[in-house]
């Protein structure tokens, strides 16, 4: 931290929680050595369909909610429960442009 | 800081809870207003600093950080708002850098989001006790009017009470096992003789010691002991046994002659100070395997702290003092009630300021209620409950029952087993439950609560009778002495921040 010191042992401790809970996403970064750095993943972009609004609902939303979809869909390497689009099923969302009037449309795959 | 006072500590909640979240929160443009959380602002050494409540995380703030926590004295705002209104004195990047670590350490937090709860995590089953207190006798030879033992609040009926005037060496025998299996996994059982007046069943306490020094061994662990007199039976041998066998010791005295006289009377009413004089200045030359305390009970008639400091540490040569206001309900004679509490402030404020000058030049001091509160600042204790009573801490009656702590021995109402049959979980469970400092609403919006917790359960009972109460009448008391003690550490880690290791074991 650079305008807040630590003075007593429990803010040291906040301090070392802080900067531990940084260090929890370098696996979803590129490599830390050389290179620009590149997030990756949706615990890195804003993703607000996995939130509420204020009221509590999901219509005050920045994002529409099923942006999600594309969010596991593209962005994301860990195992989500959606098709895998390099391998398998790159034409899965083909027909789907937009997603919050779309999603009707997307494909069922079968493994 | 100028702008962050007192009345801002308020402002969190208030923001939080009183009008619309979603108002509060989207306000602007769906921009996120920021708001203060719950700190307490400290000056100190020429600096600037917050205690986190609850956290009790103490953080100096440089320059830019001081002005976000002061731009949002005025209310919530967005942090463009403030980059807007700081940005030209610090600089964009260090005013939004200041707002993320705000934000980090919950300085600063979303405006519409409301305080987090209060976290109701009780101890594990089977927490172990570090300290038992034995009451090895319920009699008394002085008759100290304030006593809560024997006085106007007194909470054990000793003369009508079935339970022995002093406790069985048999019973002594058997509260050591009961300390030993209850210590647990710890290395360490601390061993505390009480009473009444400690040293009138001499003959049991040497035995029990020299018991649980032999049985502590057997099980791995050190014994350390200790125990509290008014210092009228101490003599020659009674002081070469405590050398000899490493016993702490704390007198309770209450200053000098007139003082101690007021109150700490022999039965025909004649004062103890002449009495217990010489054997003090003999326990205090001869005793030098362990530091000798004092132990100071303020009254109204008695409210000199700075004098008693004085005569006790550097006329008598105590190597700490230690001051409690005395225990008492509402309206007694002897009570500290309202100007009292700001007399004894200022007094205490001044002892403070001699222990800093003390503590920068890395000199002792002896004025222990900093020493203690320094040191739990300085961990960052955030507690759960006000003391380790019925915890880490129990007080066991001349009859064997064990209760919170010495200062219900002997109540049967604020019992949790006996040294027979051992902690009895269900009721040790019912005490720690309702005693929790989440339950204290009192305490809800107080950012000392992470110190004090409500403070003294014996206190309480005395003062409200309900042990679950919080000890509402030296609130202010207790949060300006917490400001006093945070000032000393503020400026102790300026000035001297080597002194502050001695409290890192």
């Amino acid at each position: 931290m650079n305008h807040l010191k630590a003075v007593n042992q429990k803010a040291e401790r906040i301090e070392r929680h802080v900067a531990g809970d940084a260090m929890d996403v370098e696996a979803l970064q590129s490599p830390m050595s050389g290179g620009p750095h590149i997030p990756l993943g949706c615990s890195l972009v804003f993703s607000p369909g996995w939130e509420v609004d204020a009221s509590g609902g999901t219509a005050g939303l920045c994002q529409p909610v099923e942006r999600d979809l594309f969010d596991c869909h593209l962005a994301c390497f860990w195992p989500a429960h959606v098709p895998d689009q390099l391998n398998h099923a790159p034409d899965w969302t083909g027909k789907c442009a937009s997603a919050q009037k779309d999603w009707r449309k997307i494909d069922l795959v079968f493994p | 800081m100028s702008g962050v006072a007192e009345a801002s500590l308020a402002r969190p909640g208030a923001a939080a809870a009183g009008s619309s979240p979603r108002g509060q929160g989207r306000r602007g443009g769906g921009r996120v207003l920021l708001a203060q959380r719950e700190f307490h602002p400290f000056e100190a050494g020429g600096e600037t600093f917050v205690y986190l409540v609850p956290s009790a995380g103490v953080f100096r703030l440089d320059g830019a950080a001081r002005g976000v926590l002061e731009a949002l004295d005025a209310g919530p705002a967005a942090e463009e708002d403030l980059v807007a209104s700081l940005g030209g004195r610090f600089g964009p990047e260090r005013v939004r850098r200041s707002v993320r670590e705000l934000r980090e350490v919950r300085a600063v937090g979303v405006a519409s989001q409301p305080p987090d709860p209060v976290p109701r995590v009780l101890p594990q089953a089977g927490f172990p006790l570090t300290t038992m207190v034995l009451n090895v006798t319920n009699k008394c030879n002085l008759a100290c009017t304030y006593c809560y033992e024997y006085g106007e609040d007194k909470i054990v009926d000793t003369e009508c009470s079935p339970a022995p005037n002093y406790m069985s060496e048999e019973t002594a025998r058997k509260s050591v096992d009961f300390m030993l299996a209850e210590s647990g996994p710890l290395p360490v059982a601390h061993l505390t003789f009480f009473g009444g007046e400690t040293l009138l069943n001499f003959k049991v306490l040497r035995k029990a010691l020299a018991y649980a020094r032999e049985k502590g061994r057997e099980a791995g662990k050190r014994v350390e002991c200790s125990l509290t007199t008014n210092a009228t039976l101490l003599r020659e041998d009674v002081i070469d046994w405590l050398v000899e066998n490493d016993v702490g010791v704390t007198v309770s005295i209450d200053g000098p002659k007139e003082m101690q006289d007021k109150f700490r009377v022999f039965k025909n009413g004649t004062g103890s100070y002449a009495h217990v004089l010489p054997k003090i200045r003999m326990l205090i030359e001869r005793h030098r395997t362990r530091p000798v305390g004092a132990r100071v009970t303020l009254t109204r008639h008695t409210l000199d702290a700075t004098r008693i400091f004085r005569h006790l540490r550097e006329e008598l040569g105590f190597w700490e003092v230690g001051f409690a206001p005395v225990t008492t309900a509402d309206g007694r004679d002897y009570a500290i009630e309202d100007d009292g509490f700001a007399r004894m402030l200022a007094q205490f404020e001044e002892l403070a300021a001699g222990f800093l000058d003390c503590a920068v030049e890395g000199r002792h001091h002896g004025f222990s209620n900093v020493k203690d509160t320094l040191e739990e600042i300085h961990k960052g204790v955030s507690k759960a409950f006000p003391c380790g009573a019925g915890l880490g801490l129990m007080g066991v009656a001349t009859d064997g029952e064990v209760a919170l702590c010495h200062r219900f021995a002997g109540s049967g109402d604020h019992g949790i087993g006996s040294v027979d049959e051992g902690v009895d979980r269900k009721r040790q469970f019912e005490f720690l439950e309702r005693h929790h400092v989440a339950h204290k609403t009192d305490c809800s919006r107080c950012w000392a609560r992470p110190l004090c917790a409500g403070g003294c359960y014996h206190e309480a009972h005395v003062r409200y009778g309900d042990t679950g109460k919080a000890n509402l009448h030296y609130c202010d008391w207790i949060r300006s002495w917490t400001d006093t003690c945070l000032k000393v550490y503020g400026e102790i880690s300026v000035k001297n921040p080597d002194y502050l290791k001695r409290f890192d074991a």
